[in-house]
């Protein structure tokens, strides 16, 4: 598989699996649409956050391996970088003997929400620019 | 012997704005894991309730009522009218006086069984797991688990999503509609309300005081100490007196630990159970398969390394074998 596609497939997991774990696919009725209950069951959608973080580290361990920072970009490298930090820390929190200050917690929690949202609106942001670029005469380009 | 409790963070929406930007470095500035930071004899604070001293006389509710009156909810109203339509709220306000089951105004109530022929009477409040699903699933980081062993719920943060009630086995939380910050953000479109719980008077311990309920139990049914010793005196309970133990294994393991001279699947079966009414039933570990899980992730970006390694020597290889071949 294209490696683009990797990154492209995890991401998209962890955005409606990270979305998920708020309460509001139950609440906009979205969990009740046939199909689609899994949405509410934290706990599986929970296990679905993990599975894809775990692909997106291996891409972008071998990415950044094979290609360097450069092969990222800086933007998408300090957004990665943060919400992967923040991520690790989650994850480290919810085993068993390790705990964290409330606040640390909190923090935490709010950083890679606003991380995740950053990405989100980065990657909207480009794909409306390149689909301008790829409507505007071919002198302007 | 009693392991003191950290008051609790106090955070306006000026700090919540201001340290947005800065959980970034607060994620390199964890505190320590528990393992490595409690004393070796300690561990985390538990409480033992020996249920056959029980007499249900209610002292621990209403002392925890006395003593809590000042953090219960003041919500506004009318309630914010909520969306998507059939959205509820829920609101406890107008029975604040309702000491039958768990509410956001009553956060330890008695459950009443007769078994076997005897009467048990089991004070029923948070469990406060050692692994709580509600403090590792949270997604707004209002819940949170301390330490001591102490889960607690930060009022002034939460948005009263109830997935903390959703996702413990018990259902403990409780929410009350109207209050807390997310009337000051979008009211009608997400949250609803805070969560309510018992954090075992975690303001009380921080200064040298025990949980109300603790104190005020004219029976003394409550002992108070670390985990592992009280785990240790619940197994000695239960071998030499012939009685049961909860808490030990439920859901990865509580620190709230019940002692029974009756079967709790007999009191499972025979104490009313249903909103703010938390069953007895044994728990499997709910946080199990996400750390197994957790493994994998940790471990990820090692195995793209390898990878990346794999592919490099490949390559090696494969123009060694290329520049060989043109040489021939």
């Amino acid at each position: 598989m294209n490696s683009a596609w990797i990154y492209r497939i995890a991401m998209a997991v962890l955005a409606v699996s990270g979305v998920a774990q708020m309460p509001v696919f139950k609440r906009y009725g979205i969990a009740s649409i046939p199909g689609f209950g899994w949405t509410a069951d934290y706990f599986f959608t929970h296990r679905l956050h993990y599975a894809a973080a775990a692909l997106l580290l291996f891409w972008l361990a071998r990415r950044l391996m094979t290609g360097g920072p450069a092969a990222l970009g800086r933007a998408r490298l300090w957004l990665l970088g943060v919400l992967v930090l923040t991520g690790a820390v989650r994850v480290l929190k919810n085993l068993p003997d390790v705990d964290f200050s409330p606040l640390t917690v909190m923090l935490v929690d709010w950083t890679h929400l606003a991380a995740a949202m950053a990405i989100g609106l980065a990657a909207l942001l480009m794909l409306a620019r390149r689909r301008a670029d790829a409507r505007a005469p071919i002198n302007r380009r | 012997m009693f392991k003191h409790i950290a008051p609790n963070s106090r955070i306006t929406r000026r700090t919540l704005l201001k340290t947005l930007g800065l959980g970034g470095t607060a994620a390199l500035l964890p505190d320590r894991a528990r393992a490595a930071a409690l004393p070796a004899s300690g561990g985390e604070t538990a409480t033992l309730l020996d249920l056959s001293k029980c007499i249900g006389c209610g002292a621990c509710v209403q002392t925890c009522r006395e003593v809590n009156a000042s953090r219960y909810p003041d919500p506004v109203k009318p309630l914010p009218t909520l969306l998507p339509p059939g959205t509820r709220n829920e609101d406890f306000s107008d029975k604040r006086g309702d000491d039958t089951r768990l509410t956001p105004y009553n956060w330890l109530f008695i459950q009443s069984a007769r078994v076997d022929g005897k009467e048990v009477h089991i004070p029923r409040r948070c469990m406060h797991c050692q692994n709580p699903p509600c403090a590792n699933l949270c997604p707004w980081g209002a819940a949170s688990k301390r330490e001591s062993g102490t889960v607690s719920i930060d009022a002034e943060v939460c948005l009263g999503g109830a997935k903390c009630r959703d996702v413990c086995p018990w259902q403990i939380p409780q929410r009350q509609s109207g209050v807390g910050l997310y009337l000051h953000i979008l009211p009608t479109m997400a949250g609803n309300g805070v969560m309510f719980k018992c954090d075992r008077c975690q303001d009380r311990v921080a200064t040298g005081q025990l949980p109300a309920c603790v104190e005020a139990c004219p029976q003394s049914v409550q002992s108070v100490g670390p985990r592992n010793e009280l785990a240790a005196a619940a197994r000695r309970m239960a071998r030499e007196r012939g009685g049961y133990i909860y808490g030990l294994e439920e859901n990865g393991g509580t620190n709230t630990i019940y002692y029974s001279p009756v079967p709790f699947e007999k009191l499972e079966a025979a104490v009313a159970k249903g909103p703010g009414k938390p069953h007895l039933a044994s728990v499997a570990d709910s946080m199990a398969d996400s750390n197994t899980l957790a493994w994998a992730v940790l471990l990820a970006p090692l195995a793209g390394a390898a990878s990346a390694l794999l592919k490099g020597t490949k390559r090696i290889l494969a123009s060694r074998e290329a520049k060989g071949g043109s040489h021939e």
